[in-house]
This record gives structure tokens, sequence and C-alpha cells, in this order.
């Protein structure tokens, strides 16, 4: 990964105790914005990213050159509108894409950090985050918001700033990673080690990259994005640019070939090294772990307004696992919203343009606003 | 609005919580959240009325009452409302327990299967009936558990359940219901309102 000179960050002065132990400081976190703080400084939303996702949420990505990740969400008139509302999304640590992270450069060595990175959390992650706050002098948030690994910053942020915003709407998330969704990390994981050019962490050293582990990760992962009904609609067995089968372990199928682009565009934008720690954080992530498995107690100083939303065809953060929130909150009496959205798109339904969810999502911040 | 929600409305304390159970497309909240007490909040099975109750600005969880009802802590809310959804249950007495326990007050109304045009139907024409408060034929009614205002009072009489209050409405005219003219009311009203304690 490169020095992205032009990016914004902030350099964190203030000591982070991670969970690990590790204390950190004077590290990088890169942002950015999208729309203007007003006066009263009542409009900011924070939006967190998911496992490969960055701060570039809206707008052209200048180092993919692609879209947002959240395009259909963040911009003029959207659903979190960019006329009214001063967004900000951070890259989280761990990450590549200029935050303290793997691909860091350690001050002493002059060499990429690497495989001696700390293991963070989801609870290190929005600490960093909230050192933002600060930075645009802002009191207090309007809504925290994020999809998949961004709607677990979103619970753990108001379990570590119980009245720092206002609304708080997690998506397509769990309060506790599922022994399931560990077991597809893990698989990635050992895709990347089982890279030779993995070279225990140390690829960036000896001018290598494992390229090809961390594209078998992401094909692995991209599936669980999707649901069956999706895939088959889409696919089904269509063969790819052939009549029939050639007897051979080619693309045959169209799916093989899907499956292979996704990997080989994504080894070019993210660094094998963060993979690992964010799946690893991920992982950890077991917000009543502290309670004794009592989520209610996690949330019980919390006057922030939830809405939570599910979607029916996502098996990765199933409905099921979306309720457990709403339950939880509910018990303490919490002030709750919840809706299961309909769509065939899977767990990545809250990337794309399901307007059921892009709907209720502007309806809900909208009138939460006015109030 | 529905002569039904006024008289709701009008049983519900200034500023008070409440939840209201099958809330609909959101028309009895709203009502209440502008002119009565902004902590309300909604239960709704219908993805549908949710995303309306949304785009009106209330707090609504998608769910079922008779799986979802359990979540809520005991005492949590002043009132819960059933405005003619007990008779959809697959076990309406569960149901009951459950807004006894969660509201210091329940507010229950039901389609009244007493009514006379009700076994006028059934006792002339011979069909399942068909009534401005019970629309459906009898192979697409959402309702399983018919009953009529007498039963309810039984029910509640049976089960010791304190029914402070007992209303009865047809033709938009409000009337109350006593012990004396229960089997009158039973006859001539379309639906029956009450408030209900442990």
């Amino acid at each position: 990964m490169n020095e992205f000179k032009d990016i914004k960050k902030i350099i964190i002065k203030k000591p982070l105790k991670l969970d690990c132990g590790v204390t950190i400081a004077d590290y990088p976190l890169a942002y950015e914005t999208y729309g203007n703080l007003n006066q009263d400084k009542d409009n900011a939303i924070m939006v967190f990213h998911a496992l490969t996702g960055d701060q570039f949420a809206s707008g052209k990505n200048p180092v993919t050159n692609k879209d947002g990740w959240w395009s259909y969400v963040i911009g003029p008139n959207k659903a979190l509108d960019t006329n009214k509302y001063f967004i900000i999304c951070a890259n989280v640590i761990g990450g590549c894409l200029g935050s303290y992270g793997p691909s860091s450069i350690d001050k002493e060595t002059g060499k990429k950090i690497g495989i001696n990175f700390p293991v963070i959390t989801i609870n290190d992650m929005v600490n960093a985050q909230f050192n933002l706050l600060d930075h645009f002098n802002i009191d207090k948030l309007f809504c925290v918001t994020g999809g998949s690994m961004g709607g677990m910053q979103v619970l753990q942020f108001i379990a570590n700033y119980p009245n720092k915003s206002k609304i708080a709407i997690p998506i397509a998330c769990s309060a506790s990673h599922s022994a399931q969704n560990i077991a597809f990390n893990e698989l990635g994981r050992q895709a990347i080690m089982a890279d030779e050019n993995w070279k225990n962490g140390n690829y960036d050293l000896e001018n290598k990259s494992p390229a090809k582990g961390l594209s078998v990760a992401r094909m692995a992962a991209h599936i669980t994005y999707l649901s069956k009904k999706g895939l088959q609609e889409k696919f089904g067995r269509k063969l790819q640019e052939r009549d029939k089968v050639k007897f051979g372990f080619d693309a045959d199928f169209q799916i093989e070939s899907y499956l292979r682009y996704q990997g080989s565009i994504f080894v070019d934008r993210f660094d094998a090294n963060s993979y690992l720690y964010i799946t690893r954080a991920m992982d950890y992530f077991d917000l009543s772990k502290n309670s004794n498995g009592d989520l209610s107690k996690v949330f019980k100083n919390t006057k922030t307004k939830f809405f939570i939303i599910s979607f029916t065809s996502d098996w990765l953060y199933p409905t099921a696992e979306n309720r457990e929130i709403v339950i939880a909150l509910n018990a303490i009496n919490a002030d709750v919203g919840f809706l299961e959205v309909k769509s065939d798109k899977g767990h990545d339904s809250f990337l794309l343009d399901v307007p059921d969810f892009l709907n209720a999502l502007k309806n809900f911040v909208d009138n939460s606003y006015k109030k | 609005m529905k002569e039904e929600f006024k008289i709701i409305a009008n049983s519900i304390q200034r500023e008070k919580s409440i939840l209201d159970v099958g809330c609909g497309n959101g028309e009895l909240m709203k009502f209440i959240y502008e002119n009565i007490s902004k902590k309300i909040r909604g239960l709704e099975i219908s993805k549908d009325n949710v995303q309306k109750c949304i785009k009106k600005g209330l707090t609504v969880i998608e769910g079922n009452a008779e799986m979802d009802l359990q979540q809520f802590p005991s005492n949590s809310f002043d009132y819960v409302i059933l405005s003619q959804t007990l008779q959809a249950f697959l076990n309406p007495e569960k149901v009951i327990s459950d807004l006894l326990r969660i509201g210091k007050t329940s507010i229950v109304t039901i389609p009244n299967f007493g009514f006379w045009k009700v076994r006028f139907n059934l006792l002339f024409k011979g069909t399942m009936p068909v009534t401005k408060t019970l629309p459906n034929e009898w192979y697409n009614t959402p309702n399983l558990h018919m009953c009529s205002i007498k039963d309810f009072v039984n029910f509640c009489n049976d089960r010791k359940i304190n029914l402070f209050k007992s209303l009865a409405l047809s033709n938009n005219k409000v009337s109350s219901i006593n012990k004396f003219n229960l089997n009158f009311k039973n006859l001539t009203s379309e639906l029956g309102i009450f408030l209900i304690k442990k």
C-alpha cells in the first residue's frame, strides 16, 4: 500500500490504551467529510465502515476511482442528505487507507509495521474515532450509523458514550460475533497465511504480496455477502463465454469468473495484514461479555433513540441476531424501532439500491432531526 | 379519525407512556403522539405498515405480538393498546396476560360477534357474517378467535381481571356497558372497548 499524501488525516496525540494492553499515541486517523457542519453543530453524523470499507463513503474514491461504498445512502437529497447533514467517516485503525495500521511506517525502523501491529478490537476502533468529535469541536453527534462491522461500531459507540449521539442506527449487524462468522473469518485468514508470499506477515520487507491468499479470502467472504436466491437468479449455471463446459478447471461458470474478478480487484486496494487484523477485531466483538451476557446492561444509561434494520436474505448477520439487540433495548425500555427489510440481495443489501431500506433510513433520520 | 380511536385517545392521560400493539399504519399513534403523549411506541407485524409509521415519524418495532410481547418488562408502560386485534391471535389468552403484565392499564377493543347483524347473518342467511367491523369472508378472514362483548366480560370475570371501564360503540355512538344492560349492549353494539388491569 502506498502512503496517501493527499488524504485528510489528524494525528491523535492523546494516548489510547488498547484492549490488548498496548498504548498507542501520536497515531494518524484518516477521515473524509461530506456536507457542512451547521452553526449549532447539531447536524453531525458519524458513519462507521465495514470490514473492507474506508473513509470514502460517498463521491469518488480517489484510490480506487470508484463510487464510495455508501453512495446510495450519502449525497444530496439521499437518505443521509448532505444538504442537511455533516457526515464524518474515518478509516478504522488497523485499516489501510491512511489510518494507523499494519501498513503504517514504523518511525524507528522506517519500515512497515506489518505483523508487529498490536491486535485491535472494535472498542479500540471506536475510541480512536471518538477523537474526531474534539477535532470538529462537536459536543454531541446527531446520529451514528453503519452496517455490518460498522453496525458493531455503532453499538460499541453508544455503549462507551451513552449520550454522545441523539440517534443510533445499527444495520445488519450483531452484538456478538457468531461462531459461523468467526469460522468464515478464520477461513479468510488461513487463506492469506497459507500463501507463501505472506512471509509470516513480513511480505512488504521482501517486496512480496500474498495476493493469491487475499484473493481467496475475498472470494469466500464475498459468497457470504450474497444470498442463495440472489446468486441463482444472477448466475444460475450460466457458462462464461463458452457454449459448453471444457472439462478442466478454468472458470467455466459465470459465478467462478465473477468471484475470481472480485478477488483480483480486491488485492489492488487492500492490505492482507489489515484483513487479518480487522477480521480478528470482529471475532473478538462480544458486547455483553463484561456484563455476563446481559446486553441490556450495556445500554442501561443511554437516552439514545435506536433504529435497527436487518434484511430478510442476510444469513451472515440474520434478523434473529439483530432482534437480540431490539430485545435487549426493550428490556430496559429504551426508545427503539426495528424493521426487517425484504431483499434478495443478502448481507450486501445495506450497500445496494434497496428502496425499502433507503426510504426507511431517510424517513427515520429526517423525522428524528426535526424533533 | 375513527370514533373508536377518539375514545381510546380520550382514555389516556397526558405524557404517559403507551405501547400500541398491532398499531397498523400508525393513525392512532400519530394522533396520540401529537395531542396526548410523545412517549408512544408501536408493535406491528406488517412491513408496509411499519414503513408508513416510520414515515409518520413514529417509533415502531416490526414484530409479532404473540412472540415478541414477552420481551417487554413488566409494568413498563402506563398503557397498552390492543385495537381489534385480539381475535386474530392463536392464543388470545396469553396475549391478554402479556398485556396485563406489561401495561399498568390495557385498552382492548373487540369487534362484537354478538351484534345483531352478525347473529342475523348466521340465523337467517345461514352464512358466516360479513359486516362493517367484520369485512372478510370465512375463507380469508384473519380472525381465528371471535368473541362477543359478553364473552369478553365473562372472560375477565372468570380470571378476576379488573375490568374497570366497558364501553360500547354503535353507529358512532358510545355508551357504557354494565351488568344490567350487558345482554342488550351485546346485541346492539358493533364494538366493545374495555379498560382492564391486573
